[in-house]
């Protein structure tokens, strides 16, 4: 096989592995979009808010750590424990519950009724808020993030296309496990959706609030229920990309790259945000392998947006999303 | 009650926004302590502010006169950085260290307009170097041109004597900051006959898979990196998971923190930076940082920067700007002094080894004569290597010299195409 077609295929391997990490962060502005209709611009955050929890936990960091020093003239930092990192996950899973809870109390419950702009305007405050608070809870400073996930290359991976091949195929341990978890997600979810009474509530919440609220399924439970699953997906995709980078404040922009997903694959699918996150992913590796280098290269972020937009010259509500009919 | 809750308000507004006396000098450290960068931007916000402390509790200040730093937060957002100068510039502000690139742009206009003195060390335009041009401005000791040819210089040294016929990549941060050492790496390209590969990141750099697969494909014999932020912990992370040779990895001084490298682990060993002071705690002004400062509770953050690299960075520049502020009122025979005054301060400065030693500091820097067109100083730097067992950044060389003729070629053609743009006639002639 020619050289460069190899290589073409091992960036479209990785781009389908990158992709799987863009769909963990689109998957959960779609539970959310679905179930209520709003454009979660706090996402981001809250992978962010995630991943902070889950790597103070485990490191037994004290929690507002600067704010307690500084009013009372102490210097406590660490409790001096350390917590197993599934334990640590486990904590950090009730604490979202504990955040969907509040963010329900303090902010949804009083927007009931509102224009989806109002409570879209609303996440934006979450979003800030939260990065703030987290801060403030956690530090600013870079957190090194290990729950025992496999990083590097994928040395059987490497040998046995190198044996077939003639060329070792990089494939980073990192997606693989990332891959594997966002089946396991989707099955899960899909499952939940389609097969459990609050799955259905939460479906019927989205097709209609009024009508939803007319047989007994309470709005309030099903935004709790849904903002809690939001914030498990932003604790798996915090892991995952806090992993790589070291959990930081920058984790928060990730929500950048979910937006052309969202685009792609429809904000009300969940395979939409899978198969837009694998659509995504191999287009923007395989649009800067092929003309990246004939036009000054770095062309992933803006491709994503094009291929997004292009898609929905064709398919406005996306691949997957549901056709909007308004009735005059 | 409501009087009370009126004064109560009044008295906090006041403490918030608060001018400084009249004879205090002000310092105003344009810093980032949230947002994506404040990992960066903290460590070097504390360090600034803890020499300045330092001066006040140990000295009494600068020639009897306390100095007064008002922070303002700019979240390394280039909008904010122009409101927190122009918020701060009526107090008469000595000098402006924003610790960006692109907030300096905005700033050169305006400071050489007000007349406030922007001293942008390792970073801003590389060309305000030439005094006979940015009256204003100061970037000495280095610049990024420097960085670049000190770092091919080094990896010359480390090639055996030449770089002919090897590979050399160079992945930066797709800005103007990035963009920075292209010209002078190609020039040295052809000069030293090496190839170069040149392979942008988009801001902010968390997805990095193509430009390493491009690396493990055509397997550059070195890469440099300009990068900033999140951009620098993946691209290590992503050398760690192609198995590159972390030793001919070696980034510009602001790819090489403990932040940089402590997210790889020990994958992360070997990995080298540049950097034109030097680091850790072994300097007797950290006696003195922990007697005045740490140990009084007058430490601007937690304590726990302390020593770092980037802390460094932050003593040096807050150094620096002192010495200048002290041979201004030596200058001009007066303790209270201007901005303009400061400027003259800082185009004479002579910072010698002798006053290193004095300052606590022995060996920490190179010394620096600054004149009315040397604005950017000696061009020297060190490189460091990263000791991952240690968790310490370990000296790798000696200071090393930039090619001063080439980079005068390059400040000169740059700075006099600004000049022509901006109507600005030259100086010190």
């Amino acid at each position: 096989m020619p050289d460069q077609l190899l290589f073409a295929l091992e960036v479209t391997l990785n781009g389908l592995m990158a992709g799987v990490m863009y769909a963990l962060v689109a998957l959960g502005f779609v539970l959310i979009y679905k179930a209520s209709g709003i454009f979660n611009y706090a996402q981001g955050v809250l992978a962010l808010f995630a991943a902070l929890t889950l790597v103070g936990i485990q490191q037994g960091q004290v929690p507002f750590a600067h704010l307690i020093n500084a009013v009372t003239g102490m210097h406590v930092t660490e409790f001096g424990w350390k917590i197993p990192a599934i334990l640590a996950i486990l904590l950090t899973a009730g604490v979202m519950v504990g955040l969907a809870i509040i963010i329900e109390k303090l902010v949804l419950k009083h927007l009931v009724n509102q224009a989806p702009i109002i409570l879209f305007m609303a996440t934006i405050g979450m979003a800030y808020f939260l990065e703030g608070f987290g801060d403030v809870m956690w530090g600013a400073d870079i957190k090194t993030l290990d729950v025992g996930l496999p990083q590097g290359i994928n040395e059987t991976l490497e040998s046995v296309t190198d044996k077939a091949l003639g060329y070792g195929f990089f494939i980073d341990n990192l997606d693989i496990v990332a891959t594997l978890v966002a089946i396991a997600l989707v099955t899960a979810l899909t499952l939940f959706s389609q097969y459990s009474k609050q799955g259905r509530a939460l479906r019927a919440v989205a097709d209609d609030h009024q009508a939803a609220l007319s047989v007994g399924i309470s709005l309030r439970f099903i935004w709790i229920l849904v903002w809690s699953i939001a914030g498990f997906v932003a604790l798996v995709a915090g892991i995952m990309w806090g992993s790589k980078s070291g959990v930081q404040f920058s984790l928060s922009l990730i929500a950048l790259k979910a937006l052309p997903v969202l685009m792609l694959g429809g904000f009300t699918s969940i395979p939409g945000a899978i198969v837009g996150g694998l659509i995504i992913g191999v287009g923007e590796k395989l649009f800067e392998f092929f003309a990246g280098p004939l036009i000054g290269g770095a062309t992933e972020n803006w491709f994503a947006y094009v291929l997004a937009l292009v898609f929905l010259v064709f398919r406005p509500q996306g691949l997957f999303g549901e056709k909007i009919i308004e009735r005059v | 009650m409501k009087k009370t809750f009126t004064a109560l308000a009044a008295a906090a507004i006041a403490a918030t926004v608060a001018a400084p006396a009249m004879a205090d000098l002000t310092v105003p450290n344009l810093s980032y302590r949230t947002g994506p960068y404040a990992a960066n931007g903290i460590p070097y916000a504390d360090g600034f502010n803890d020499y300045f402390t330092l001066l006040n509790e140990r000295d009494g200040g600068i020639g009897g006169e306390k100095v007064v730093v008002p922070e303002c937060e700019t979240a390394y957002n280039t909008e904010k950085g122009v409101e927190c100068y122009e918020a701060t510039k009526g107090d008469g502000a000595l000098a402006y260290n924003p610790l960006s690139t692109g907030i300096t742009y905005q700033l050169i206009p305006k400071v050489t307009a007000d007349q406030h003195v922007l001293y942008t060390p390792g970073y801003g335009r590389t060309s305000a170097a030439n005094g006979k041009v940015f009256e204003w401005v100061f970037n000495y000791p280095a610049n990024y041109w420097d960085g670049a040819s000190i770092i091919v210089k080094y990896l010359t040294e480390k090639a055996g004597g030449s770089l002919s016929g090897k590979k050399v990549a160079l992945v930066y941060h797709n800005s103007a900051y990035g963009k920075e050492p292209i010209r002078t790496l190609e020039e040295l390209a052809k000069k030293d006959g090496f190839e170069l590969e040149l392979l942008p990141v988009d801001h902010p750099g968390q997805e990095q898979k193509s430009q390493w697969l491009q690396i493990r494909r055509n397997k550059p014999d070195y890469v440099i990196m300009y990068g900033w932020g999140v951009m620098n912990q993946v691209a290590i992370q992503e050398a760690v998971n192609i198995k590159y040779p972390m030793e001919n990895f070696v980034g510009i001084w602001w790819s090489g923190s403990e932040n940089d490298v402590k997210p790889a682990g020990d994958g992360a060993n070997g990995y080298t930076t540049i950097s034109f002071h030097s680091t850790g705690m072994d300097f007797p002004v950290y006696a003195d940082l922990k007697q005045y400062v740490h140990d009084a509770g007058k430490g601007a953050g937690a304590g726990d920067q302390v020593g770092t690299m980037l802390y460094s960075r932050g003593v040096y520049a807050a150094m620096i700007i002192s010495e200048a502020i002290r041979k201004a009122q030596e200058v001009h025979g007066t303790s209270a002094v201007t901005p303009a005054q400061v400027r003259d301060g800082f185009e004479q400065l002579d910072l010698t080894e002798a006053r290193l030693t004095e300052l606590g500091l022995p060996g920490f820097a190179q010394p620096i004569t600054a004149t009315c067109a040397d604005h950017g100083g000696p061009g020297s730097a060190k490189m460091f290597q990263w000791n991952a067992a240690s968790g310490q950044w370990d000296a790798a060389s000696d200071w090393i010299q930039s090619d001063a003729e080439l980079i005068d070629m390059l400040v000169a053609e740059d700075s006099a195409a600004f000049a022509a743009e901006n109507n600005i006639a030259e100086r010190c002639n």
